[in-house]
């Protein structure tokens, strides 16, 4: 970073919160003048996964570390776009349809890298932020998301007798 | 020498912990402590490759080696669902770190 101001983090850039998300107030976080482009995505909750229908999501995080996790991915992303200031607050606990569960605001000299280092960042959370997502369904069931391979594993190995939840 | 281990979404559903403390020998690493929980938690071999390795709040890998009040966890994949192996330093690094 040649710009020393960008290293200077303010803590309310990147947040863990159970209380709703406002996209305003991350716009005012990182914004500057010298900056011509704002990219802010919001994940929203979706009423279907892959057309079942979802009654609700409940988001948890390993707080004390996801914080931290999202200041270095933003600062990864800065590095390789050179953008201005990133802010990312996620939500936990439960969410219902419409709420916004992710908010990521991105600011830049221009529009192109703006765009793309929202997208990457977007991605990059999904990949490794310690945060998890469980639907529950409109019809009472309820799983986390990335549990996959836990499912078919089971499904293929022996019985132990040690998997008796 | 004793480790604090964090147990979150489906882990926490499979261990039916959320927090637990386990004794090892000196010299033990993330890896040893893994094998030691798929034995105690046989369901957790399904994540077998496809977890990040968190100690003190801080990405490791298999090899990383623990101490005294060390705070581990598995963070089991998120919503991206990529067989992710140290995926965290293929993107902070290029993955150098991913090998061996």
């Amino acid at each position: 970073m040649d710009d020393p101001k960008l290293n200077i983090q303010d803590p309310t850039l990147f947040t863990i919160s159970n209380q709703p998300l406002d996209s305003a107030a991350l716009t005012a976080l990182v914004q500057s003048p010298d900056m011509g482009a704002l990219v802010t995505f919001a994940g929203i909750v979706r009423n279907n996964f892959g057309g079942r229908a979802t009654a609700y999501l409940e988001y948890e995080a390993y707080e004390s570390m996801a914080a931290t996790v999202l200041e270095q991915l933003a600062n990864q992303a800065r590095a390789t776009w050179g953008t201005g200031a990133i802010a990312i607050h996620h939500r936990v606990g439960r969410l219902e349809i419409g709420e916004t569960a992710v908010l990521i605001c991105v600011a830049a000299a221009h529009r192109h890298e703006a765009f793309e280092a929202a997208e990457w960042l977007m991605d990059r959370i999904k990949e490794v932020a310690p945060i998890w997502k469980k639907e529950i369904w409109a019809d009472g069931a309820s799983e986390w998301v990335g549990n996959e391979t836990e499912r078919k594993a089971e499904l293929h190995s022996p019985p132990t007798g040690t998997s008796s939840d | 020498m004793k480790i604090t281990i964090r147990y979150f979404a489906g882990h926490r559903d499979i261990t039916g912990l959320s927090e637990e403390h386990v004794e090892l020998q000196p010299g033990a690493t993330v890896g040893s402590l893994w094998e030691l929980l798929i034995g105690r938690y046989p369901r957790l071999t399904g994540y077998r490759g496809r977890v990040l390795y968190a100690v003190n709040q801080e990405f490791g890998t298999l090899a990383t080696e623990l101490h005294d009040g060390d705070e581990v966890a598995f963070v089991p994949p998120v919503s991206g669902g990529l067989p992710i192996c140290d995926l965290w330093f293929a993107i902070l690094d290029g993955g150098e770190r991913c090998h061996g």
